[in-house]
């Protein structure tokens, strides 16, 4: 409840200061503002893009949030994501079975290759102490030149070089009846696979005696150590799973709102999966919801742009400055209390003793 | 008569509790001031509204006769007080000047004037027969020196009352001497001193006055000199309080623990402990007795499989357990109540209810199929903690954070002794817990000795070994110098002992 004002009251500061700069381009914000929210939800087909937008930022916020939860930066998503698109991509192209049989075996390999792409740096990490903040970043760019050899050797395009054959509409995740139903917008079946992957990751931190030790891992690992569970193993489980959900991202990303994966490129969800896990206060329902909310940003700069004179890149700035805030949510809960105390005259946050801080 | 500070009727709410209630404690220039009070009975709540960090709801301060609105410890400072507060607040690899001067430094044109102030410093030290070095650095000097660093950046600053916040929590016995005769000189000089404590003794070596609280309500302020030790100990649990421990003679049965020489590295990577052989049978408390870093945090590490034995093997109930998972030796038997709660016991931004069920979460009924069990789990803690007396805001759903020490450690107690162990390691179990912690815990331990198991106990208060134990192991520099039964022992053979002196007398 407390992380959901913060992270709103985050959103608000943000919109305003993305207000402001537009008024000082000489544009009205609320016109602005009007035009991006339609361009993002106008219509049934533009919610549809915008979910569609969302999914891989669902699937990256989550990767980083559980990872997070047991005490670890994984900041390799970009990475993840890459190989899984790849993998799943190189199973689309490669096999000729029946469609329902192919798609679990593209999730089935996204989910794997994300998954190995972290847990080596988990190994690292558990066995020769190797910081995951550097050996995730390093990963990416072994991802991102492994794509850059395995897709013009192997998966060459018809007519490009820089990127794979196109797949067709039964190798991808799109499915005749969404796309009807959201009157042609490219949203898939990656948004259902994410929406079970907030729900199961819910239910694994929440519930489950897993969670309780990467919790447990993540919070004091020298108590959990104490407590007999095995550190390492856990870091390197929640590596593991941490990667796979980024290589889910990658299979909507690629084999979903995409049918093709591109050389040279390492996707920028992989990093904005940081900013939805901060502003999601590193729960499951709340980086859906600031997955959700980036889409709408994301997806709405296009129409805004059309529509007035303000350019795409402030909707990035806009963006930026919401992280910003949500990152400095200490300090906006530090008025909160001041705020509270005023009114209440009493103090929030005093533990009992207060001696037993260390 | 003048009073330095006069605090009149505060009252202080938490959400949930009230810590001080209708509190009321004047200090007269130049005495030193007691406050005493059990674990969370409100002295540290009562001393952050003193000197700053906390607002009152009700009440009045006065300093100097003059009613003053202390709203943060920057005001406090001003107003001439100064805290030394039970964790130190220094920067490690800064100098004792440095730490010092940090926020009020001295400016020669642009650039620092450490020279000034390094010489205010000697100076200051000199006057104080502190003994400081100011150019040495936080991190080489002892945690005795560092105290007097925090005490010297009051008396620069210039303050006239100083408060000091459980000052010999962290020092040993001799440095506890010298804090005392500090003390006399800092009064001698015209200070005024508050200091925060539950330790009786100190208070009678040094203390003019003494207010006492008692779950939050002040009881009444006495003079030193006409209290005794057990009055003052009756005064702040609200019970008489039983200074001796009571048990029966030990009825040792089959040996539980079998330690046979083993030898494990330090954090040094050196050898810590040497050749260490050691029993410990059913119905039996032993203890180890040893001034601190002599080897018995190797020894316990050993024992619960937080550190790797280099050569030798341990045996619990004749099975050998030398290289078994942590996990496995917590099934077979071994409860730890860890030296560090803070590091090892508690996970501190977990609920009471997760901390309690910390090594047993994954067996039924706390879990099936993977999956918790909230309201067993509830059910759990709250036993524990009503059984153990922990005191929280919340209850069970409290932030292990929130609690103060002294009740964090009872839940920790709570917790290992709940498991039912055949072998229970309590390393320092009372360190930092007011009399009447300290007389139920010993309690709760000789229980679970004449329940037939076995207790291995960790202290560096040797009145606490004595007491407690039925034998006595003495180590010094990792090795063991000799095993004596307290009934035929005294304190001056053991501490001979403690200092590397082998008297050969083995049982």
């Amino acid at each position: 409840m407390r992380h959901t004002i913060v992270s709103i009251i985050a959103i608000i500061l943000g919109l305003v200061a993305g207000g402001i700069l537009m008024v000082l381009i000489g544009s009205n914000p609320l016109e602005g503002y009007t035009y991006l929210f339609q361009g993002a939800l106008r219509n049934i087909e533009r919610i549809g893009n915008t979910l569609a937008t969302a999914t891989p930022l669902i699937f990256a916020g989550l990767s980083v949030a559980f990872a997070f939860r047991t005490g670890l930066f994984n900041i390799g998503g970009s990475g993840q994501m890459l190989i899984g698109g790849l993998c799943a991509t190189a199973v689309a192209l490669s096999f000729d079975v029946s469609r329902p049989i192919l798609i679990l075996m593209m999730v089935l390999a996204g989910l794997l290759g994300g998954a190995l792409w972290a847990f080596i740096p988990g190994l690292l990490k558990a066995k020769f102490n190797v910081h995951e903040v550097v050996s995730t970043i390093m990963m990416n760019w072994i991802a991102y030149w492994t794509v850059y050899y395995v897709v013009p050797g192997y998966f060459k395009g018809e007519f490009l070089e820089t990127e794979s054959r196109k797949l067709e509409e039964a190798q991808t995740l799109r499915s005749p009846f969404l796309t009807e139903m959201f009157q042609g917008s490219y949203i898939n079946m990656g948004i259902f696979f994410a929406i079970i992957a907030v729900i199961i990751i819910a239910f694994i931190i929440n519930k489950t005696t897993m969670g309780f030790e990467l919790k447990a891992v993540g919070f004091n690992r020298y108590a959990a150590e104490y407590a007999g569970m095995r550190v390492n193993r856990n870091i390197i489980l929640s590596m593991f799973i941490s990667g796979a959900l980024a290589g889910l991202g990658g299979v909507a990303l690629y084999t979903g709102n995409a049918s093709s994966i591109q050389i040279g490129i390492l996707p920028s969800q992989g990093y904005d999966g940081i900013a939805v896990a901060l502003l999601g206060a590193n729960t499951p329902v709340g980086v859906f919801f600031a997955a959700i909310l980036f889409g709408i940003l994301y997806s709405g700069t296009g129409f805004m742009n059309a529509m007035i004179e303000i350019p795409p890149e402030l909707a990035n700035t806009i963006i930026a400055i919401i992280i910003y805030f949500a990152a400095t949510s200490v300090l906006i809960e530090r008025l909160l209390n001041r705020f509270r105390k005023r009114r209440s005259g009493q103090e929030m946050n005093g533990p009992v003793g207060k001696k037993g801080v260390s | 008569m003048s009073y330095v500070v006069e605090m009149l009727n505060i009252r202080k709410e938490f959400p949930g509790i009230v810590a001080n209630d209708n509190i009321t404690l004047t200090l007269k220039k130049g005495e030193i001031h007691a406050l005493l009070g059990e674990n969370g009975a409100g002295k540290s709540t009562l001393m952050g509204v003193l000197f700053g960090m906390y607002q009152p709801e009700q009440g009045v301060i006065k300093v100097r006769g003059n009613e003053v609105r202390i709203t943060n410890p920057n005001i406090a400072n001003q107003l001439g007080i100064g805290m030394v507060h039970q964790h130190f607040k220094l920067v490690e690899n800064f100098t004792v000047t440095e730490n010092i001067i940090l926020g009020s430094e001295p400016i020669k044109g642009m650039v620092l004037d450490i020279d000034k102030a390094a010489k205010k410093i000697r100076e200051l030290s000199q006057h104080y027969g502190l003994n400081v070095d100011p150019h040495a650095k936080i991190e080489d000097i002892s945690v005795g020196m560092q105290q007097r660093v925090e005490i010297i950046k009051m008396l620069y600053r210039e303050a006239e009352v100083l408060i000091f916040d459980e000052p010999t929590a962290v020092l040993t016995p001799s440095e506890i001497d010298e804090l005392m005769s500090i003390m006399r000189n800092l009064i001698k000089e015209g200070k005024s001193i508050i200091i925060i404590t539950h330790k009786l003794k100190e208070i009678k070596a040094v203390a003019d006055r003494c207010t006492v609280i008692r779950r939050g309500k002040g009881i009444g302020t006495v003079n030193v000199a006409e209290a005794s030790e057990e009055s003052l100990a009756e005064m702040m649990v609200g019970r008489h309080v039983n200074f001796k421990v009571d048990k029966k003679e030990s009825a040792p049965g089959d040996v539980v623990l079998k330690i046979d020489s083993i030898s494990v590295k330090n954090n040094r990577k050196v050898l810590g402990l040497k050749n260490f052989s050691l029993e410990v049978n059913k119905g039996e408390i032993v203890g180890i007795a040893g001034v601190e870093g002599n080897g018995q945090s190797e020894l316990v590490e050993a024992i619960t499989g937080l550190r790797k034995v280099e050569s030798g093997t341990i045996y619990l109930n004749n099975e050998e357990i030398t290289n078994i998972p942590i996990r496995k030796r917590i099934e077979k038997g071994i409860s730890h109540i860890p030296e560090d709660r803070h590091k090892r016991g508690l996970v501190l931004d977990y609920t009471m209810e997760s901390n309690m069920v910390l090594e047993v979460y994954n067996k039924p009924p706390f879990a099936k199929f993977g999956l918790l069990n909230t309201s067993a789990i509830r059910g759990y803690a709250k036993k524990i903690m009503e059984n153990f007396d922990v005191r929280s805001g919340e209850g069970a759903a409290s932030i292990a954070r929130t609690l103060s020490g002294g009740n964090q450690q009872k839940a920790i107690i709570g917790r290992e002794i709940e498991l039912d162990p055949d072998l229970l390691i309590a390393v320092q179990p009372t360190r930092g817990l007011d009399v009447g912690s300290i007389e139920y815990i010993h309690k709760r331990l000789i229980e679970h000795r004449d329940k037939g198991k076995a207790v291995l106990l960790v202290s560096l208060e040797l009145d606490e070994v004595l007491q407690l134990s039925d034998r006595i192991a003495i180590v010094n520099n990792g090795e063991l110098i000799g095993i004596v039964k307290s009934s035929e022992t005294n304190e001056n053979e053991v501490g001979l002992m403690m200092a590397g002196v082998n008297k050969e007398r083995s049982i």
